[in-house]
């Protein structure tokens, strides 16, 4: 089992890992097959996903076991941290990739297919007709008209939701830290409520733009930036809103206490970084 | 900041785990720090003769002018193929590799940070690689686009693209993964006394290489993903009809792609800033100079990425930057390259074979920078775009830049790793025959670019027919000689009965010569006292 190396502890050998490859494997290469019209990819790609989601509960499950059984020290919590510090840095490079495009296709592609700078031959000999303006689906209008959401309904409700969230959130972990049990599990499942809400008005948003704004993920660089952007968004508050059911669960078993519950902040970290991608999606993707 | 002091100690001390039994138990669910390091280096060795069988398609195809070995789509897959496995799988594994072998030794740590996280890193790669060699053998081949995937090339691939991309993302994860071990392990599992301005230059190099990792990979993960999504979901990304633009695709991919050539590049750096104190018996000319240097080429990596797209048709005042703010990186590569040279001046040098690779680097990884400053001019490059100058550039920074320093980096530490000495000779042998084969394959190139060869090309005009056949002799003849390589090194680990002392190198300082050759399983149990006659910079405490 696990054992400390004089002062220092190293876990013991781990088989979850070669599982989760496993898994990766399985559902990326399923998801290839079925994107290359393989039936059997979706077989695959469910069994890879069934692996991931075993290797994520048994590792997480030894990790909280030996947690909760006091075995480790200072070290592997400032281990953890950086960790999970440095894990959200990439993961705000990744949406960092497809603010990229948003702003290089609004600010430099689309102006240049206008006929801007130098931009000026190709408006005039391939696209004599097309004005460059924002949203656009380009000057073939692939997609079709299209009209774009408002961002003073369901995306305004959307934006204070999530704020909500993380002030619940941040009361959760006040009352952690005072060791007010109850109120702790209140605001924790208050937050998870919110998250969840979000979560159906996005889907509601997506039924609508859909079926009665004609906005889909083909409708040119519009529907690309703006379902790329908020689906990715929404999948990590998919993945936020579980991770703080688990840490819900974890608060009502009682593995936290008032100075040491890593868990916790991990998952707040990730979830306050979800919320100020979302303020940078309603600034850029619905408001300007 | 100092040190995290680890006078923490556990009660919960069960048994002093040693190597665990069993083949599978030990390799597969492995968390200690020397097998995974042994694991990617014994991978990265692999890929590095796939990739370079690959090569040697494209040189036998190459060495006259016309048709003769394979169709022009194989060899399109050649040459994308080569780029990505000697890229994800050969150079960036084996500088993964090295990092988890040395960095807990050299900064007196037990192991890795995060020691189970260390072991997916590992074992997500031979996946990924399965998934990309598995494109060979489907409809329509392996990709043909080149290892930068541009866009709309590479989505006219078959079924290559979404398993092609996934496997990206799978290397790109397993980078990610292991950069925020090594970078939680830098910042975490120092010895007292180790300050950050008294770590050894390649724990310093692999610091800044992993936060480039991390910055980099998830945007080359969204660019991919963008390609995946143009193919199979409709999206306008790289479509300009939609409002999208295939030169954004360049954008983005390069703004990995030239911090990635960075990432290839600093740990060598950091390994040829250990050896060259050892052989030239003096500390380090300008420790301090070397570390802001590193931080300085890393901060500059990230502003100079449309250096590799001149030739696109930005706006001139794009291209007057991207110019400038290249040729600025020569002057923080100048100060490495000065100092490498200080160091020795005035040593008593001895030669052996780690120290030949790290001279064979200093000079002929020069001659790769200078060739890079030429490209970096807006109207040179115009004539030099996509020709053998910029593949004779590339692979003089990569082969006799990073894969030198990695062969230093093996001969230097292996008798620290094996517990035994390698054949001297043997690997004099090896370095010689590298070094002259090496040249032989890549100067040809030079001349063959300024002449207008273009690269990627599986045909050329007859007068382009001398300098290809030199260089195709002078490849395989590079190519074989990595045979002598592997002997060397199976010979040193399994057969050589030269016991190597703790210290190994006369001239050699650093923690990690302080520990018993081979080195104990779990490096130091205890925190070292670190004093400053130990380490290879000398003393810069002040």
């Amino acid at each position: 089992m696990a054992q400390t190396q004089g002062a220092y502890y190293v876990p013991h050998g781990s088989h979850w890992p070669i599982f989760g490859s496993l898994g990766m494997l399985g559902t990326l290469g399923g998801a290839a097959l079925w994107m290359d019209d393989f039936q059997i990819g979706k077989l695959v790609m469910a069994v890879g996903i069934a692996l991931m989601i075993v290797m994520f509960i048994g590792w997480f499950h030894s990790v909280i076991t030996e947690s909760v059984a006091g075995k480790y020290n200072k070290q592997v919590d400032v281990s953890f941290r950086l960790g999970m510090i440095w894990f959200i840095f990439s993961e705000v490079m990744f949406f960092g990739a497809f603010f990229g495009a948003l702003f290089y296709t609004r600010m430099l592609s689309i102006p240049w297919l206008g006929g801007m700078g130098h931009g000026g031959p190709t408006n005039e000999f391939l696209w004599p007709a097309f004005t460059a303006a924002w949203p656009s689906n380009g000057p073939d209008a692939i997609g079709g008209d299209f009209t774009v959401m408002s961002p003073w309904g369901i995306p305004l409700l959307n934006t204070l939701l999530l704020l909500s969230s993380g002030i619940t959130l941040t009361i959760a972990h006040h009352a952690l830290r005072v060791g007010h049990r109850a109120r702790l599990l209140t605001f924790l499942g208050l937050t998870v409520v919110l998250g969840a809400i979000f979560l159906g008005f996005q889907v509601y948003e997506y039924y609508e733009a859909y079926h009665h704004y004609n906005l889909t993920l083909g409708s040119g660089i519009y529907g690309s930036t703006f379902f790329m952007l908020t689906g990715f968004h929404g999948a990590h508050v998919t993945l936020g809103a579980i991770m703080l059911c688990v840490i819900w669960a974890r608060s009502a078993a009682g593995h936290f206490s008032r100075n040491d519950h890593f868990g916790f902040e991990a998952v707040a970290w990730y979830w306050h970084f979800v919320d100020v991608v979302w303020l940078g999606l309603f600034v850029f993707v619905y408001v300007l | 900041m100092a040190a995290v002091n680890p006078a923490i100690h556990q009660d919960t001390h069960d048994i002093h785990d040693h190597k665990p039994h069993g083949f599978l138990h030990r390799w597969l669910f492995t968390t200690n720090h020397k097998d995974i390091g042994t694991l990617y280096l014994v991978f990265s060795l692999a890929m590095f003769f796939v990739g370079g069988a690959f090569a040697m398609v494209i040189r036998a195809e190459l060495f006259q002018p016309g048709m003769q070995l394979v169709q022009p789509e194989f060899f399109n897959e050649m040459t994308s193929m080569h780029g990505l496995v000697m890229i994800f799988g050969a150079i960036m594994p084996a500088f993964v590799g090295l990092a988890n072998w040395m960095l807990p030794m050299m900064i007196g740590a037990p192991d890795m940070a995060l020691p189970r996280m260390n072991n997916w890193s590992f074992w997500i790669l031979p996946f990924a690689f399965l998934m990309l060699f598995s494109t060979m053998f489907m409809p329509g081949g392996g990709p043909q686009g080149g290892w930068t995937m541009y866009p709309p090339l590479a989505l006219q691939g078959g079924m290559n693209v979404a398993f092609s991309i996934f496997s990206i993302h799978m290397m790109g994860i397993s980078s990610i993964m292991g950069a925020i071990n090594i970078i939680a392990t830098i910042l975490n599992m120092r010895a007292p006394g180790m300050d950050l301005l008294r770590m050894p230059v390649f724990v310093w190099s692999w610091l800044i290489t992993a936060f480039l990792l991390i910055a980099v990979l998830p945007v080359l993960a969204g660019a991919v993903t963008m390609l995946l999504t143009d193919k199979y979901f409709g999206t306008s990304f790289f479509n300009a009809a939609g409002g999208g633009d295939p030169v954004m695709y360049q954008h983005i991919f390069w703004f990995f792609g030239h911090p990635e050539v960075y990432i290839m590049i600093l740990p060598a750096f950091g390994i040829v800033s250990e050896v060259i104190p050892t052989f030239s018996r003096k500390p380090l000319f300008g420790y301090q100079a070397m570390v802001y240097a590193l931080a300085c080429i890393a901060f500059l990596s990230f502003i100079v990425w449309a250096h590799h797209m001149f030739t696109v048709g930005m706006p001139l005042g794009g291209n007057l930057f991207f110019m400038y703010g290249t040729m600025l990186i020569a002057i923080p590569t100048g100060v490495k390259i000065f100092n490498w040279v200080t160091t020795m001046w005035g040593g008593s040098l001895t030669f052996e074979t780690p120290m030949l690779f790290a001279c064979a680097f200093v000079i002929l990884f020069s001659i790769g920078g200078f060739s890079g400053v030429s490209l970096a001019l807006v109207p040179a490059d115009f004539q030099y775009h996509d020709t053998f100058f910029v593949v004779a550039h590339f692979h003089y920074v990569l082969v006799t830049g990073a894969a030198f320093a990695i062969m230093a980096a093996v001969y230097y530490w292996l008798p620290k790793w094996s517990g035994h000495m390698y054949s001297e000779k043997w690997g004099k042998v090896h370095f010689w025959s590298s070094a002259i084969s090496v040249n032989l394959l890549f100067f040809p190139q030079h001349f063959l670019g300024l002449a207008g060869m273009p690269r990627r090309i599986a045909d050329y005009n007859v007068a382009f027919a001398e300098f290809n056949m030199i260089s195709s002799i002078g490849g395989f003849w590079f190519g074989l000689t990595q045979i002598i390589f592997v002997g060397v090194i199976v010979h040193c680990v399994f057969f050589s009965r030269v016991r190597a002392t703790g210290q190994v190198w006369e001239g050699s300082h650093g923690l990690e010569w302080t520990l018993p050759s081979p080195a104990p399983y779990h490096s130091f149990s205890e925190p070292p006292v670190i004093t400053a006659g130990m380490l290879a910079h000398g003393d810069v405490s002040r």
